[in-house]
């Protein structure tokens, strides 16, 4: 089990039971658990979604949609069966957070889940984790069976006349199927390859049926905010940007771990006293700051606050929170060729931009990196990544695209110091692993 | 739905609310490239080549998912699409070979054109291709993988198309593969829609690749000569060293009654006509019983004495004829109009498949009941009682599937057997396999005990359709067909088709190709004018049908028997001593059953050597091109004018050409290869004759549609290649009851989707397939 790590200036909410026994159910009890639920059932749907705008959470998958507004596009009324998916299919590198839920708190997946349902009227939830959290199943299906056992799942839920089923399912290892719809297309049983939309998953998603999809870790903060009121969540965190996050930070930080902290938290705070600063004291040379589809940022650029509106107005995204730190040893041309490695390998195949934009950057990049490059390819890698952007099927095309031209634009020095067969003038110091 | 107006380069444009902006701009001659959209397919918007920009949109939009909307602003033509555009190609080319020079689909590759039009002229890529070996996957399709662009056009026409699934797509990223579900084979129908579909040279054929250039051939659209439902094959020709040799079939122009549907013989059993054993000299028995071959010349004066003598020394009655389903409809008629006017019989038949007879009788004088194929893909509710169209009737397989698909139609079945259709069937059940005749009273009210309550509530939901296609196979005749059409006219508003078995077996009928019946159905003794139309030489007297016509020669008392394209001996097992008596002369391409056991044998085209018109089983008239040729054979058509002519016939009475002018019996070649057809066009708009020789259809065809009952079709929108649909409606039937007990003489030939009659044997590719399939249904069993 990986070891907890914690700093002051944290605010625990989503991580408030982390390592206390919560995956017993009488102990997530004890703990305030399956209070929220009650609530919910009594005050009815309304007064969830009222709350959950209130609270000013936004997607904690990457996009950072307003929660409780999504919750409200759901027709009342259905010919077909509503549902709730839970989104566990965390495969974004530098990203870790959805899994120390399920360690530790699979109640708060399942409080949050049964939530939803109640604010959308649906009856049955899915919680799909990815299929590398395998072993994280029994957990998640030890939380469910005793849920059913003490009646909070099943027919009449805590004795009310509300009716929910949990299921949940693993994935088959493909990061393609944390989209949306294609997480839909594999829970159905087919390839996991995004739909076409219009429709949205909230007027036709999983089985045709109005859906409700959200991160597991939007969906394990839904008990916390009613427990504590949508609006004392949304003051933790920064303007438009409620509560907290879990940051994941790793590479070249002295203390790498998840952090809970506040929406809009100073990035360079974050790296050099939460996380201890770079390992070594050596130069900062990059961060990745939400995970490795977002463009890379320079150390001049780190002074801003962590929440959706400000990373983004710096150029890059807070994406799922996936903090790497890179130091002055990384050649960041391996960098960009590692990153294009796994979205090449992790491209669905469906669209022709991705598929072959992907496939040949790969090429492209090994070549170069291995010395085999020449001045035209850094303006051709470019322009390849330019020319996937916005066109692509899906978003991991344009996940592929933003980092590699961040990648060229930032940090065009490394990539000529590559050129004229020279080997890689970073090699002696090559030090970095990913996640 | 409500027309939405909106604007496209500045050009503004109304459309139903709804169309796909791709087709919306198409219709007004915007061209927006794509790949994976392909109308009547679900929608991919995988290519991403149709990117467009819409105002206030913040990313380009696929056209090809995108509905039109009121006031919508949409961009095509800016430097950015351009450029979108271009760089898609740049990114699709990476890993294609650039191996056009010998690749099928060279000269007509989707991939070319667009390349071509829309840019990428050099290649930035220098990285090594991703390459794998090609694979076979069944006796006709072969994949090229790296050709292939996924744009999952096969897997859907496979999927949703047919209904067969036998290609999905496995792996992912770069490495994502087109595959047989059932491993390394294709489990399906072998309809090879998935190599006409693919845009690339991905998919290709065994009977097509590597053996010529697109551009080498000449393509030319005619009908396929297996099965009823009469597709338009495009049929690629190329000189060879004895005539003009057919290399490829396909559905290049999709411009038939078939649209976008071919199946395995349409595409592949053309290969009978380049079949070793076919014959190219005229044959005549020798005194020491063998064959030798003789000039054309001495071939038809031994045939016309022959004839002749026979009619002079022992009556016309002597004289016995048999006509094919697989001849043109000129053919047919003249050849029963030579039967009944120059020779003198009536003694004329046909392989009869089914009991046309009954249904035209059944629906006299009812206008428009007869029903188009084309009806089968739009009518809102069909009951296909008996047959197997999936095996026997593939374009109405098809029809019934598509309309399932794009229009939720109900099919209702009843059948003695599983069928594949049953999946896309609203309610279907099963009846005795002798049973036909009892359902089709138990649905006019009889009640019977056989028929349970699945046959009841079949019988309501029929009774509450407010507009009905009925579509029977030859389990249904006779009698049967009255109780089936008394139902199905007590019903609103219902159409019948009856389903025949070869490409011409519904115009074989109507050309009267009955020894009591003339054309259109009209009873002899009726003669509806005709024989002041024959010169007055027509006798009333009904003649004898296949079978009697051999227990006839067995009685030593027919002289003469004349077989046209048809092998009567295999059919009903006849032995050479029942024709011990009889002169046979046999106009066939092979030594068939009945050619071994003739006198003479004459070496004919077939139907893609010549030019005419052929009638679907739906009645649906269609125009016959001439695409291939064969140094030393025939058409049936010369043949029967020159046996005529050689009995001093008056050509001009038999063929009305040439309005005064003298016959050129040596222009057959020309008139043939239907330059008529086309000079004809301007011609007649210059009030001249275009027919100048009696071996041209269009004359034969223009005393067809002068006196045949039905077939008063639009000329014009025939030789324009549109389906005519006749409506022998009985109209010349006068007297209804002279029919009651008639004889229906069917013998349904119960082929396969790989099997078709006597010709289907000549067909080494059909041969081929039939054996593959066989070898899997029996590792299947195992």
């Amino acid at each position: 089990m990986p070891r907890l790590v914690s700093h002051p200036d944290e605010v625990k909410v989503v991580s408030r039971r982390f390592g206390r026994g919560a995956t017993n159910i009488d102990r997530y009890i004890e703990l305030d658990g399956y209070k929220a639920v009650r609530q919910a059932i009594e005050k009815g749907p309304e007064w969830i979604i009222a709350e959950m705008k209130a609270s000013n959470l936004r997607g904690r998958g990457g996009a950072g949609f307003p929660t409780g507004m999504k919750w409200s596009f759901v027709p009342k009324q259905s010919e077909k069966p509503k549902y709730v998916l839970v989104n566990g299919d965390e495969s974004e590198p530098g990203t870790c957070k959805d899994h120390l839920i399920f360690l530790h708190d699979p109640h708060a997946v399942i409080e949050g889940c049964i939530v939803a349902g109640l604010a959308v009227g649906a009856k049955t939830g899915f919680i799909y984790l990815r299929g590398e959290y395998r072993y994280l199943l029994t957990i998640m299906e030890k939380a469910i069976a005793d849920a059913y056992a003490k009646g909070f799942l099943g027919k009449g839920i805590f004795g009310s006349n509300f009716d929910f089923e949990i299921i949940s399912q693993t994935g088959a290892g493909a990061y393609e199927v944390g989209e949306e719809s294609a997480l839909m297309e594999s829970l159905e049983g087919k390839r996991g390859i995004p739909r076409i939309r219009p429709p949205f998953p909230a007027v036709v998603g999983l089985y045709g049926g109005p859906t409700v999809i959200n991160n597991a870790e939007t969906i394990a903060s839904v008990s916390h905010i009613l427990n504590m009121g949508g609006e004392a969540y949304a003051k933790i965190g920064s303007n438009r940007n409620g509560g907290t996050r879990l940051f994941c930070i790793s590479g070249h930080a002295e203390r790498p771990g998840v952090y809970e902290l506040p929406m809009g938290y100073n990035l360079k705070k974050m790296i050099y006293e939460v996380a201890g600063g770079v390992r070594g004291g050596r130069q900062l040379k990059a961060v990745v700051p939400g995970g490795s589809s977002t463009p890379v940022l320079l150390p001049s650029e780190i002074d801003i606050g962590m929440d959706f509106d400000q990373v983004g107005k710096a150029g890059s995204m807070l994406g799922s929170g996936g903090v790497v730190v890179l130091d002055e040893t990384v050649c960041m041309v391996e960098f960009a060729l590692r990153t294009i490695q796994f979205y090449q390998h992790e491209s669905c195949g469906w669209c022709i931009p991705c598929r072959e934009g992907t496939d040949w950057l790969k090429k492209t990049l090994t070549r170069f990196h291995a010395g085999g490059g020449e001045a035209k390819d850094i303006d051709h890698i470019q322009y390849l990544a330019e020319n996937m952007l916005g066109r692509t099927f899906c978003p991991l095309g344009d996940a592929a695209a933003m980092p590699t031209i961040a990648f060229v634009k930032k940090f065009r020095q490394e990539f000529e110091d590559h050129l004229n067969g020279k080997p890689c003038p970073y090699a002696k110091q090559q030090e970095l692993t990913l996640a | 739905m409500a027309d939405v107006t909106l604007t496209v380069d500045g050009k503004t444009i109304t459309a139903p609310a709804g169309t796909l902006l791709l087709e919306a701009c198409r219709k007004v001659g915007i061209e927006i490239p794509a790949f994976c959209y392909y109308p009547g397919l679900s929608l991919q918007a995988a290519c991403r080549m149709c990117l467009v920009r819409i105002e206030k949109m913040p990313k380009l939009q696929t056209a090809c998912t995108t509905q039109v909307t009121e006031g919508m602003i949409v961009a095509t033509d800016t430097d950015e699409i351009h450029q979108a555009r271009k760089a898609m190609l740049e990114l699709v080319l990476a890993n294609h070979p650039l191996d056009c020079p010998v690749c099928d689909a060279g000269g007509e590759c989707e991939l070319q054109d667009m390349t071509f039009k829309y840019g990428a002229g050099g290649s930035q890529f220098v990285e090594i291709k991703n390459h794998r070996e090609e694979q076979q996957w069944s006796p006709v399709v072969f994949f090229d993988r790296p050709r292939c662009i996924l744009c999952y056009r096969c897997v859907r026409v496979c999927n949703e198309g047919m209904d067969v699934a036998a290609l999905g797509i496995q792996q992912r990223n770069s490495g994502s593969v087109i595959a047989p579900n059932d491993q390394t084979q294709l489990d399906c129908e072998q309809c090879g829609m998935c190599i006409d579909i693919c845009p690339v040279g991905a998919l290709t054929s065994d009977t097509y690749r590597y053996k010529t250039r697109p551009w080498e051939m000449t393509h030319v659209g005619t009908i396929c000569t297996h099965c009823g439902d009469g597709c338009k094959t495009t049929l690629g020709v190329r000189r060879s060293d004895d005539g003009m040799q057919i290399v490829r079939g396909d559905n290049r122009d999709k411009s038939g009654l078939n649209g976008e549907f071919l199946c395995v013989k349409g595409r592949y059993a053309f290969d009978f006509a380049n079949n070793e054993e076919r014959l190219t000299q005229p044959l005549v028995r020798q005194p020491n019983g063998e064959f030798a071959p003789v000039t054309w010349e001495d071939a038809i004066k031994i045939v016309a004495q022959k004839f002749r003598v026979a009619r002079d020394d022992r009556g016309g009655a002597s004289i016995g004829v048999i006509g094919s389903t697989r001849n043109t409809n000129e053919e047919a008629y003249l050849l029963q109009k030579v039967a009944r006017s120059a020779f003198g019989t009536n003694n004329i038949d046909h392989h009869r498949t089914t009991d046309y007879v009954a249904l035209t009788r059944a629906l006299a004088g009812k206008k428009h009941r007869m029903a188009s194929i084309a009806d089968a893909g739009s009518a809102p509710a069909i009951f296909v009682l008996g047959n197997d169209p999936t095996e026997q009737h593939p374009l109405l397989a098809w029809n019934l599937r598509t309309n399932v698909r794009h229009n939720s139609a109900r099919i209702y079945l009843a059948n003695h057997r599983d069928i594949k259709l049953q999946r896309q069937a609203k309610s279907s059940i099963q009846i005795p396999a002798d049973g036909y005749a009892a359902f089709a009273r138990f649905l006019g009210g009889e009640e019977n005990s056989v028929f349970g309550e699945d046959a009841k509530a079949l019988r309501d939901a029929l009774r509450n359709e407010p507009s009905l296609l009925i579509v029977f196979g030859s389990e249904l005749r006779g009698s049967a067909i009255d109780a089936l059409a008394e139902f199905g006219l007590s019903l609103p508003d219902t159409k019948f088709a009856c389903l025949g078995d070869y490409v011409n077996s519904r115009g074989a009928a109507d050309m009267g190709l009955y020894p009591d019946l003339l054309p259109g159905y009209v009873p002899i003794e009726q003669e509806g004018g005709l024989r002041a139309e024959y010169g007055g030489r027509m006798s009333q007297q009904a003649g004898l049908d296949v079978a009697q016509m051999f227990e006839a020669a067995a009685r030593n008392e027919l002289a003469v028997l004349y077989v046209v394209g048809d092998d009567p001996a295999e059919r009903l097992g006849v032995d050479a001593d029942a024709l011990r008596n009889t002169f046979v002369v046999v106009q066939d391409m092979f030594m068939t059953a009945t050619a071994k056991l003739a006198d003479v044998v004459l070496p004919t085209s077939n139907l893609y050597e010549k030019s005419g018109t052929v009638t679907n089983t739906f009645g649906d008239l269609q125009l016959v091109k001439k695409a291939a040729d064969r140094a030393g054979v025939r058409s049936d058509l010369e043949l029967i004018v020159r046996i005529a002519d050689t009995m001093g016939e008056d050509v001009h009475a038999l063929v009305p050409f040439g309005k005064g002018v003298r016959a050129d019996m040596g222009q057959s070649r020309g008139v043939q290869s239907g330059e008529a057809d086309r000079h004809g066009i301007w011609l007649a708009a210059h009030n001249l004759e275009p027919k100048l020789s009696p071996f041209d259809p269009n004359a034969v065809l223009d005393e067809i549609q002068r006196l045949v009952p039905g077939y008063n079709f639009d000329r014009m929108e025939l030789l324009a290649g549109t389906s005519q649909h006749v409506d022998a409606d009985g109209s010349g039937v006068m007297e209804i009851s002279r029919f009651a007990n008639r004889p229906d003489g069917a013998m349904p030939s119960a082929d396969t989707l790989f099997t078709s009659g006597t010709l289907g044997h000549y067909s080494e590719k059909l041969n081929e397939v039939e054996t593959f399939q066989a070898k899997k249904s029996m590792v299947a069993a195992d």
